[in-house]
C-alpha cells in the first residue's frame, strides 16, 4: 500500500511503472452497467438493522436483556418466586431474624419476610419508572421537536422554559412536590413529581439531533415538492432524529427507579403501606449496625435492576451512534 | 467576550425568575394546604391558623405572595426557618462545612478520574481499560444512599478506620469519608469523559505530527493530548461543583454532616414544609449561580463558544 503514493509516478511506459512496483489498473475494465446495477441479494442496511447487528454481538447486550426481562418477569407475576405474603404472615418474635428454611433472606425489624417484600416491590419500582419515561418522553419529544424544528421565537420560548425546569435540581423539585402533597402519596404523584422536572434533558438532545437533521438535503427536497412543514416534522425529521432520544430513555428509566427509591429513602415518597424498595431500605437504616442484611438484600436489588437499565442503555446508545462505537 | 457576558446574564433573569416562581407555585397553588400540614395529624385552632395565613401573607391573592416573597429574597431575606432561625443565619453557619466537603470530594474525583480515564484512554481496548469501563458502570448504578451505607458499614463499623458520623464542628478527617461517597458517582463519570475526549484527541492531526516530528511520549501525553482533551472535564467538574453544593442532601444526611444538605435533609423528615422550600429555593440560587459561572469559563476557554449567535 506504500508503495502506492511514496514513489512519485513518471511519465513513460507503463512497462518501467510496472517494474517500479506501482499500481496498474487491470486492462479488463468492469463494466459501469455492472458497477451501478442494484445487488438485489446484498442486505438491507438502516441505521436500526446496523444497531441490531452490533447489538447481538455483545455480550453485555444478551445479560443486561436477560437482566431485564427477569426483573419484568418478577413485577408482572411475583406469585411465581414466592407464596410468602409480603404483610400478613409477619411475626414480631422473628424481628430481624436469620434466614430459615423458606424464608431465604431472614425477617424485617416487624418479622416480615424479606424475600417477599423485595419481590413484591419490583412492580413499583417498574411502574414509576415507566410512567416517568413516558411522561419524560413526550414532554420531552413535543418540546424539543418543535424547538428544533421551527427555531425562531418559538425555540428561544420552549427553551427558556426548558431552562426553567432542568436549572432546579429534580430531586430537590421531587422533594418539595412530595411534602406538599404528603396526603396524595401513591405511585402517579410520585411519577408525576419525579416526571416534570426530568424531561428537559430529552428535550434538549432531540432538539440539538433535529437541529442539524433539519439541514439535510431530503428535507430540502421535500420543501421543494411543497410537503406541509408538520408534515416534514413528523415522516421525516423526527423518524431520523429519534435515535438518541431512545438512548437517553431507557437510562432515564433507570434514574427514575434511583429517584423513586430516593425519595421513598427520605420519607417523602411513597407511602409506607405501598411496598417499595426506598421504603424498606429506610426502614432498615436504623439497624445498620446490628443487622445489616435488612438493608443489604433491597439495596442489592435496587442496584442490580438499575445497573440492567443502565447496562442497556450504553449498548442502545453504541448501536445507534456510529461515532461512539469507534471508542470502543 | 463582553458580550457574551452580557447576553448570558440576560438569559439568566428570565431563568431566576421562572424558577423562583415555579418553587413558589409549588407550594402555594397546589392541592393540600402548607398551613394545616404544619400542624401533622392534630387539629388546628382557627384563630392560630388565621394569624399564620397572615404572617406568610396567605391571604393575598397568589401574584402579590410572590411579589413580596421575591422582595424578601432580593433585600436578602430567606424567611424564617421551622424553629424560629431567620435561614440566612442557618446558612452561614451550614454553608461552610458543605463546601469544605464539596472541594475534598471534587479534589479526590478530579485527581482520580482525569488520571484514570487518560490512561484507560491511552490503552484503549487493554485489560485496565475494560475493567474501568465496568467498574464506572457499576459505580453509576449504584444508588448514593446504597455506597454510603455500604461506606458506613465496611470502613466505619467493621474496619473502624472512620467516624459513621460527623462530629462537632465537622473536622476535617471525618469530611473524608462522606467526601469519598459523594466523590464515587462523579469519579465513574470523569473517568468516562476523560477517556472518550483522550481517544478522541490521540486521533487528531497535531498528535500525529508530534509524533512524526519525533517527541516522544511523555511530552505529547500531557501537553498535546491531556491539555487538549480537557475542556469538557474542567466544564464537567465546574457543574458537578454545583451539583455537590445542592445535592449532598442524601449523604449529608446518613454522615450527620452540620451542611446545608443535612439541614433540609432533618426538614425534610420532620415534615417542616417551609423550611424545605426556603432551602430549596436557595440551593436552587447557588445552583444557578453556578452554572452561570460554568458557562462564562466555558466561553473562556472555548472560543467557539462565545461566537455562536
Amino acid at each position: 500500500m506504500s508503495n502506492d503514493f511514496t514513489e512519485t509516478p513518471v511519465a513513460g511506459s507503463a512497462a518501467s511503472a510496472r517494474s517500479r512496483g506501482h499500481f496498474v489498473a487491470p486492462l479488463e475494465e468492469t463494466p459501469l452497467v455492472a458497477i451501478d446495477a442494484v445487488k438485489v441479494a446484498e442486505k438491507r442496511s438502516n441505521l436500526w438493522i446496523d444497531a441490531w447487528r452490533d447489538a447481538r454481538r455483545r455480550p453485555i447486550f444478551w445479560i443486561s436483556g436477560a437482566l431485564i426481562f427477569l426483573v419484568l418477569l418478577v413485577a408482572v407475576f411475583p406469585g411465581l418466586f414466592t407464596s410468602v405474603a409480603p404483610n400478613n404472615d409477619c411475626q414480631l418474635s422473628l424481628s430481624n431474624g436469620a434466614a430459615t428454611a423458606g424464608h431465604p433472606l431472614g425477617f424485617t425489624k416487624q418479622g416480615c419476610d424479606v424475600y417477599s417484600r423485595i419481590i413484591n416491590g419490583t412492580s413499583t419500582s417498574l411502574t414509576v419508572g415507566i410512567i416517568v419515561i413516558l411522561l419524560t418522553t413526550v414532554l420531552g419529544v413535543v418540546f424539543g421537536a418543535f424547538a428544533g424544528f421551527y427555531g425562531g421565537w418559538l425555540d428561544s420560548f420552549l427553551s427558556r422554559i426548558g431552562d426553567i425546569f432542568f436549572s432546579i435540581p429534580y430531586i430537590l423539585a421531587a422533594v418539595v412536590i412530595m411534602s406538599v402533597l404528603s396526603e396524595y402519596r401513591s405511585v402517579w404523584t410520585i411519577s408525576l413529581a419525579i416526571g416534570i422536572f426530568a424531561w428537559p434533558s430529552t428535550a434538549r438532545v432531540l432538539r440539538a439531533e433535529i437541529l442539524s437533521v433539519k439541514q439535510s438535503d431530503y428535507v430540502m427536497a421535500s420543501e421543494a415538492l411543497g410537503v406541509s412543514k408538520l408534515r416534514i416534522l413528523f415522516r421525516h425529521v423526527l423518524p431520523n432524529s429519534i435515535a438518541p432520544v431512545i438512548a437517553i430513555t431507557t437510562i432515564s428509566l433507570a434514574a427514575a427507579i434511583v429517584a423513586e427509591a430516593t425519595l421513598s429513602f427520605l420519607g417523602v415518597g411513597l407511602g409506607s403501606d405501598i411496598m417499595s424498595w426506598g421504603n424498606e431500605i429506610n426502614q432498615a437504616q436504623r439497624d445498620i449496625r446490628t443487622h445489616p442484611q435488612t438493608l443489604i438484600y433491597p439495596s442489592i436489588a435496587l442496584s442490580v435492576t438499575v445497573f440492567a437499565f443502565i447496562l442497556m442503555g450504553e449498548v442502545i446508545r453504541e448501536a445507534l451512534d456510529p461515532k461512539a462505537r469507534a471508542l470502543r | 467576550m463582553a458580550g457574551y457576558i452580557l447576553r448570558r446574564l440576560l438569559q439568566a433573569i428570565p431563568v431566576f425568575i421562572g424558577t423562583t416562581f415555579l418553587i413558589y407555585f409549588m407550594v402555594f397553588a397546589l392541592p393540600g394546604d402548607p398551613i394545616i400540614a404544619l400542624f401533622g395529624d392534630k387539629t388546628p385552632n382557627p384563630a392560630i391558623v388565621a394569624q399564620l395565613r397572615a404572617q406568610y401573607h396567605l391571604d393575598q391573592p397568589f401574584i402579590v405572595q410572590y411579589l413580596i416573597y421575591m422582595g424578601g429574597i432580593f433585600r436578602g431575606d430567606f424567611g424564617i426557618s421551622f424553629s424560629g432561625q431567620p435561614v440566612t443565619e442557618i446558612l452561614a453557619r451550614t454553608f461552610p462545612v458543605t463546601l469544605r466537603l464539596a472541594v475534598i470530594a471534587l479534589l479526590i474525583e478530579t485527581i482520580a478520574g482525569i488520571l484514570v480515564g487518560m490512561i484507560a484512554g491511552l490503552r484503549k481496548g487493554k485489560i485496565f481499560d475494560g475493567t474501568t469501563l465496568a467498574v464506572s458502570l457499576i459505580l453509576i448504578s449504584l444508588p448514593v444512599f446504597v455506597i454510603a451505607f455500604v461506606a458506613q458499614f465496611v470502613f466505619g463499623v467493621q474496619l473502624g478506620w472512620a467516624r459513621t458520623t460527623v462530629g462537632t464542628g465537622a473536622p476535617t478527617q471525618d469530611l473524608i469519608l462522606p467526601a469519598f461517597v459523594l466523590a464515587s458517582i462523579s469519579f465513574a463519570q470523569i473517568v468516562r469523559l476523560t477517556r472518550s475526549s483522550v481517544i478522541e484527541t490521540s486521533g487528531l492531526d497535531f498528535v500525529r505530527t508530534a509524533y512524526s516530528k519525533g517527541l516522544g511520549r511523555r511530552r505529547i501525553v500531557p501537553v498535546h493530548i491531556l491539555r487538549n482533551s480537557l475542556i469538557p472535564v474542567v466544564t464537567y467538574l465546574a457543574t458537578d461543583f454545583g451539583v455537590l453544593l445542592v445535592g449532598a442532601t442524601v449523604t449529608e444526611g446518613i454522615f450527620n454532616v452540620p451542611g446545608v444538605g443535612n439541614t433540609l435533609y432533618q426538614a425534610i423528615i420532620r415534615g417542616e414544609g417551609p423550611t424545605v422550600v426556603s432551602f430549596v429555593t436557595v440551593m436552587v440560587l447557588i445552583y444557578l449561580l453556578v452554572n452561570l459561572a460554568v458557562d462564562l469559563l466555558y466561553g473562556l476557554l472555548d472560543p467557539r463558544i462565545r461566537y455562536v449567535k
